[in-house]
């Protein structure tokens, strides 16, 4: 199972043409991940050699989505073209009815994906990002520039705003591996919230307990929490970055910023906490909860 | 990027929204030219506003009324170099006064819980929103904008009307939160707040006070926006940085921090902060976040503006190889250190996880800088660089 992302996957690339899409392309082949397909206007047709392994795989080149869609079955893309062109990019995959896209553009501005997100949701289709790395299901599919080295498959869950965070805490519990690994993303409007991870979670019979991790700004914490009481019956451990994040100040993701009183690291920590969740002081503490909790 | 009222009020009257004349000074003189342009050789009063990015400047004695230019040249004097809730004074505005029949209140903004925007508006302006929200919330209208719709004609009149406006303003109130609406699309804001929106005596809606912030993701498509910055306020390590592409943001300690994505940076930062719990209450002196590609020119960079920082007594540089490898790290790291000679003065804790780690800490130990220590683990690693910063402290 994991969620979202399954070894029936036929992923396109968006931007595979770029030096991005092309590097992190030969890596998810690398890991295993079915890529059927990149999208560039002006190179459709041609095809993208990549080395995998001992061999060779040519990966075609459509000019649109749709084509790429309607040539090889794809249902999930992934977004590496640069910030302007996002937007374009987003509503070309939701029209084409791809229902999984995962957006790793970092630097979008927020007025746009406010609205390819509204679009897509009234599409039914489900954005995962964007300035995200993207989601793992160890063994199975790899989408986006989570390294693929660091563990394999498992019971744990993983759903985090952090790339570099998400991969700490794969390599903290790296001997009992994930099912599921997914970086939703450090902007203020996301498409995968952490709720719509841990409902996933919670629904696949794979995953036998989650880690959680947050970061300063928003609410979405503190929502989570909050459904965490109500809908998870699966064992949940946390971790919260930035307790000493000054008011006021961007902290590299767009999104994680405290304004005023609100979207503190304090007040997300006493949410979960509330909500039964154990939350680790520092990433490896948050490891050794989990670790205790499937000993 | 919060903007100043005066930059609020000139992209306001951008946009059409009825304004007030305004001019900016940042001596009395210039206020007092700024007075009489305004009043024009007619008796009449000005407000002299003192232009800080905080609230409650009224109640500070920021904002005062001039009935002439020698009066608007004296209170600017008063105001300018005042200190509003750590905001040092450096300009006020001179803006035309207004008879004031009623204030409204009026705001448009990010809803990043329900990922989509929404209008606020009030016929109760003019005290502090928080505390009317949490006093009377009825008195506050909340709508939903959709934001591939934005704020067309309906929807203003539902904002007008749920607010509450009487049948004779609400006409008029709504073409401005149109206005208002186009600002905030057009410059890419994330919040455009009025407050107060009056109505004057002759029956005018106008904008007496603004507040807007902008995205700077959208920089790329507002090339004017560059010149609104406040560069003198802005932090000099922080600037420079800035100038160097690096994500950094100064703090008050004496650990500085270099990382690899602003996650694992904040909670760097975190576990520095426990660490030094138990080292004589050191504190981290900063975020850098040096982003995936770890170059050496880029470790120089960061490493050269933290070691810039007088307070700084040793570093923490936390890696965790992802996409980049550990060996390029550290190769960095090494390439950095020679960049900077004899201005690299102070020890180095470097942690290295991940990607070929095994290769990174060969280079390093191989080096032998005398200033570089490897640690094994973040927390060890936080560990060290406390005790280090406070042995220095305290040797200083």
């Amino acid at each position: 199972m994991a969620i979202f992302l399954t070894e029936s996957s036929k992923v396109i690339v968006q931007g595979m043409t770029g030096s991005e899409g092309q590097k992190h392309t030969a890596r998810m082949l690398a890991s295993g991940t079915t890529v059927v397909g990149g999208v560039n206007p002006r190179k459709a047709g041609t095809s993208v050699d990549f080395t995998v392994g001992d061999g060779t795989v040519a990966v075609p080149v459509f000019g649109t989505v749709a084509d790429a869609v309607a040539a090889t079955g794809a249902d999930v893309s992934v977004i590496f073209v640069p910030p302007a062109h996002t937007k374009a990019a987003v509503i070309e995959a939701a029209d084409a009815g791809v229902p999984l896209v995962v957006i790793i553009t970092e630097g979008i501005p927020v007025a746009d994906t406010a609205e390819f997100f509204a679009y897509a949701q009234a599409k039914g289709v489900r954005l995962i990002g964007p300035n995200c790395p993207g989601l793992i299901s160890p063994g199975k599919s790899n989408v986006g520039i989570i390294p693929a080295d660091i563990t394999g498959p498992g019971p744990i869950g993983l759903v985090s705003k952090s790339g570099t965070l998400t991969y700490q805490m794969m390599f903290e519990l790296r001997d009992i591996g994930f099912s599921t690994a997914i970086g939703i993303g450090g902007d203020p409007i996301i498409g995968t919230t952490h709720i719509d991870a841990l409902a996933a979670f919670e629904a696949d019979p794979e995953t036998v307990a989650i880690v959680m991790i947050g970061e300063i700004g928003g609410d979405a914490e503190e929502r989570a929490a909050a459904f965490i009481a109500e809908h998870v019956t699966k064992p949940v451990v946390g971790y919260v970055a930035g307790f000493t994040a000054p008011e006021g100040k961007t902290m590299g993701h767009a999104g994680a910023i405290v304004s005023g009183s609100s979207g503190t690291a304090q007040a997300k920590k006493e949410a979960l906490e509330a909500a039964g969740v154990r939350v680790g002081k520092t990433p490896s503490e948050t490891a050794e909860l989990m670790r205790a909790l499937l000993a | 990027m919060d903007l100043f009222e005066y930059q609020a009020r000139d992209i306001f009257e951008k946009h059409g929204v009825p304004v007030l004349g305004g001019v900016v000074a940042t001596t009395p003189e210039q206020a007092r030219a700024g007075a009489e342009h305004l009043l024009g050789g007619k008796p009449g009063v000005v407000v002299v506003k003192a232009q800080v990015k905080t609230g409650g400047r009224g109640k500070a004695g920021g904002v005062k009324l001039a009935r002439s230019a020698d009066e608007a040249a004296e209170k600017a004097a008063e105001i300018l170099g005042m200190d509003i809730k750590g905001h040092t004074v450096h300009r006020v505005m001179v803006a035309a006064g207004a008879r004031i029949a009623e204030e409204y209140y009026f705001s448009v903004l990010l809803d990043r819980a329900e990922r989509r925007y929404l209008a606020m508006a009030s016929v109760e302006g003019g005290m502090e929103i928080e505390q009317l929200a949490v006093e009377r919330p009825e008195a506050l209208a909340r709508v939903a904008v959709d934001p591939l719709v934005g704020i067309d004609a309906a929807k203003a009149a539902e904002i007008a009307a749920t607010a509450g406006f009487d049948a004779e303003v609400a006409p008029l109130v709504a073409e401005v939160f149109q206005k208002l609406w186009t600002v905030y699309q057009a410059e890419d804001a994330t919040l455009v707040e009025v407050n107060p929106l009056v109505r004057t005596e002759d029956g005018a809606i106008v904008a007496l006070d603004g507040k807007v912030t902008l995205d700077e993701n959208a920089g790329f498509r507002h090339a004017d926006h560059a010149e609104l910055e406040d560069v003198a306020a802005a932090d000099p390590l922080e600037a420079r940085a800035k100038e160097k592409g690096l994500n950094y943001v100064k703090l008050d300690g004496e650990v500085g921090i270099i990382g690899n994505g602003a996650g694992l940076v904040m909670s760097t930062l975190d576990v520095v902060a426990y660490a030094g719990e138990s080292h004589d209450g050191v504190k981290p002196a900063n975020f850098l976040d040096i982003g995936g590609g770890a170059s050496a020119e880029v470790m120089a960079n960061g490493l050269d503006i933290i070691l810039s920082d007088p307070q700084v007594k040793a570093v923490f540089v936390n890696v965790f190889g992802g996409i980049t490898a550990c060996d390029a790290v550290a190769n960095g790291i090494v390439a950095a250190l020679e960049i900077l000679g004899e201005h690299a003065t102070k020890p180095l804790v470097v942690r290295l996880d991940g990607n070929n780690v095994a290769e990174g800490r060969a280079i390093l130990s191989a080096a032998a800088h005398p200033l570089v220590t490897l640690a094994d683990t973040m927390d060890g690693g936080a560990d060290a660089a406390a005790a280090l910063a406070a042995a220095r402290r305290d040797a200083a």
